[in-house]
């Protein structure tokens, strides 16, 4: 059994032909590029707006993990919803936000997707089916395993259906110690709940390796056996794997109105947050997971297999570079919250100091930008 | 009309709004099958089947977290924790969810949740069974938290939390589930949260309480010869303090009555206001009635510990006297 501290699989595709390897289309394969690209640069460019002290709060960098959001994303229909924990950038960017929202909110803007009041870890887009970004570990799975609930209810008892959604919970391997997420896996085995926890396992809580944290590393799919989960191993560096991988779990879990748990191997190329010095782990180890780049990966598959070339690769990666600079240029340029705003949104009606809240809302261009 | 125990009107209230609106689903610790431990529920799980009264483990974290995620997606969950102290392992789902997801969304997400919560002492539990934590609740913004002292109110009430948008915890005095009945009436009615309710009517001194403990005051004021005006405040946050001020500034004197334990129980918020607010028409320094600063005893001293009629009757004439 491979330890997730071993080095990341070779930067090949096997030798296989792409056509053999997926049943993904050009276009498909062409817009998962865009998107691991889009994280990238969006992350690359957060980094330097932390550092120039633009973002506040804390911060939690997603590069390396790409092809997991991706991967799972495409996986599933944009009705199934997605929750997850404080390393969310990616999966708001993989669901279709704005990039401008999302940094608008890390910039505690207006224009933010939470209007600048949720910040880095708190990323919600309720039209794209993302239902967050949570802070506290392990404490969205519950609410992952409530959602698919609500999902299956409503086609079951309320259209007299069958079930047709499946929720995807990401949560990280830290959260597997957690007391809510055995209560989640518990539930949701025993409502017969199509919920997929997938872990995204880089094989560190926060600086403590899985071998040092959680009992049973080697093999945490066991933790989801016992409560009667199908449980998966997935290696994640390559989004073509994940996507084949994770669709026929997902098809699974659909079809059969049942829960899964996925061992998702992967590595987070930097720190656990900005102020991680990284002394748990050697920098030999991280240059050998970033010989294993999702992006190389899946850039060397499509050149192999005549779905793009040097020059297109270029110019992708800039329109991604330009996404962002637009981005930034947005976030900066939205508002910061009125004073007044600390009484909004707390509850839906006025009263004592309470401004209320007139609709659910959705940040648009016109309110974010000036 | 019907004349209806607590416990009667609230299971009248889940039954109307299960009708009405499918939305509305119920999960708890034996709430299906056996009606829960104290039969709020009893009836329901034939009545409406397993798919919407549905009995979950004993996992108060994972009950109370699945049901933010339904209300999340749309629904209109009621979980039931089967005792107040059993709150503990949901706190972090109530607080660091459920109280902040609209703000934390800029309204985008609501969670339209009641949780039902038995409450207090009285009935001979131990501890963790007859608590009364209800501060710490009204202490955390995004919550609303309401606690009815008779059938009447409980049905109205209940009625308002089910159809609220934001998360309401709806405290159940379980010492008065089947203390009396009351007059109920058949059809469905709302009655507004934040709203206090004037049992009775004085001009010589004002009560506040709320919960069971609205009871134990009637009883005081019958026995006094005082003319004393009694408040049920009826919804703790956001709490009537318009009633408490325009009572207290027609009376002059205060006793505010709470089982849970006096230091940093409501009492002291209530008493900070009315310094805020009716500081010059004050006759003598506020009193309070409460539950000991310890941990809620076992039954052979239970009553020792919950505010009866004789130390209401002492502060009564203590303030009197003043």
């Amino acid at each position: 059994m491979s330890s997730v501290t071993d080095p990341a699989p070779p930067a090949t595709t096997g030798g296989r032909p792409l056509a053999e390897r997926t049943s993904a289309t050009p276009k498909q394969l062409q817009e998962w590029l865009r998107q691991m690209l889009l994280i990238r640069e969006f992350e690359i460019r957060t980094m330097q707006a932390y550092q120039d002290k633009k973002i506040g709060g804390f911060c939690h960098i997603y590069i390396g993990q790409e092809a997991v959001a991706v991967g799972c994303t495409a996986a599933v229909q944009h009705a199934d919803p997605i929750i997850t924990a404080y390393r969310d950038h990616g999966h708001a960017l993989a669901r279709g936000m704005d990039p401008k929202y999302c940094m608008a909110e890390m910039f505690g803007r207006i224009g933010g997707c939470a209007k600048g009041k949720g910040g880095s870890m708190h990323m919600f887009d309720k039209p794209n089916n993302l239902f967050g970004g949570h802070g506290i570990v392990g404490a969205q799975t519950p609410l992952g395993t409530g959602l698919a609930f609500a999902k299956k209810y409503q086609d079951e008892v309320i259209e007299g259906g069958v079930n047709k959604h499946v929720t995807l919970c990401f949560l990280g391997d830290g959260a597997l110690n957690q007391g809510g997420f055995y209560e989640a896996m518990n539930l949701a085995s025993l409502f017969d709940i199509p919920v997929i926890f997938v872990v995204e396992n880089n094989g560190y809580s926060m600086g403590t390796s899985i071998e040092r944290g959680t009992s049973m590393s080697h093999r945490i799919i066991a933790k989801g056996e016992g409560c009667g989960l199908a449980g998966y191993e997935i290696e994640g560096m390559d989004v073509i794997t994940v996507y084949e991988e994770m669709k026929k779990v997902a098809d699974i879990a659909r079809a059969e109105s049942r829960p899964a748990m996925v061992d998702l191997r992967t590595y987070r190329f930097k720190g656990h947050s900005m102020s991680d010095p990284r002394k748990y782990r050697t920098r030999d180890e991280e240059e050998q997971w970033e010989s294993g780049d999702p992006i190389t990966r899946l850039r060397d598959a499509m050149i192999g297999g005549g779905l793009i070339d040097e020059e297109g690769f270029k110019d992708l990666n800039k329109a991604q570079k330009i996404a962002v600079r637009e981005a930034i240029t947005w976030a900066e340029n939205s508002p910061e919250p009125d004073a007044s705003e600390l009484y909004t949104d707390v509850y839906v009606e006025k009263f004592g100091p309470y401004i209320g809240t007139s609709m659910p809302q959705i940040v648009t261009d016109a309110e974010g930008s000036r | 009309m019907a004349n209806l125990t607590l416990v009667q009107a609230i299971n009248l209230a889940l039954v109307q709004e299960m009708e009405k609106d499918d939305r509305v689903l119920l999960l708890g610790e034996d709430i299906g099958i056996n009606g829960g431990v104290f039969r709020v529920t009893e009836g329901l799980h034939k009545r409406f089947g397993e798919h919407r009264v549905v009995d979950t483990p004993l996992a108060e974290s994972g009950i109370i977290g699945t049901s933010i995620g339904l209300a999340m997606a749309g629904l209109r969950p009621i979980p039931e924790i089967q005792f107040d102290g059993f709150l503990g392992p949901a706190y972090d789902q109530i607080c660091s969810h459920a109280a902040r997801m609209r703000t934390r969304t800029r309204g985008g997400l609501t969670v339209p949740l009641t949780i039902r919560v038995p409450v207090g002492g009285g009935i001979h539990a131990p501890e963790l069974h007859s608590d009364s934590p209800e501060n710490i609740y009204i202490h955390q913004p995004g919550l609303k938290v309401v606690m009815p002292s008779s059938p009447y109110d409980a049905k109205g009430l209940l009625i308002a939390c089910i159809r609220d948008p934001d998360p309401c915890i709806f405290f159940e005095p379980k010492r008065i589930y089947r203390a009396f009945r009351e007059e109920v009436p058949e059809d469905e009615y709302v009655l507004p949260i934040g709203k206090a309710r004037t049992v009775c009517e004085g001009e010589e001194m004002t009560i506040v309480s709320w919960g069971a403990s609205v009871v134990q005051c009637m009883q005081a004021i019958e026995k006094s010869e005082k003319s004393i005006e009694l408040i049920d405040l009826r919804t703790l946050y956001p709490f009537d303090m318009d009633a408490v001020e325009a009572s207290v500034n027609k009376t002059g004197r205060c006793v505010i009555v709470h089982e849970a334990p006096k230091t940093g129980g409501f009492g002291a918020e209530i008493a900070a206001r009315i310094m805020e607010r009716c500081f010059l028409h004050l006759e003598a320094p506020v009193q309070r009635v409460a539950g000991f600063d310890t941990i809620m005893p076992y039954y052979k001293l239970e009553l020792e510990y919950l505010p009866d009629t004789e130390r209401i009757s002492l502060a009564i004439d203590e303030l009197a006297a003043y």
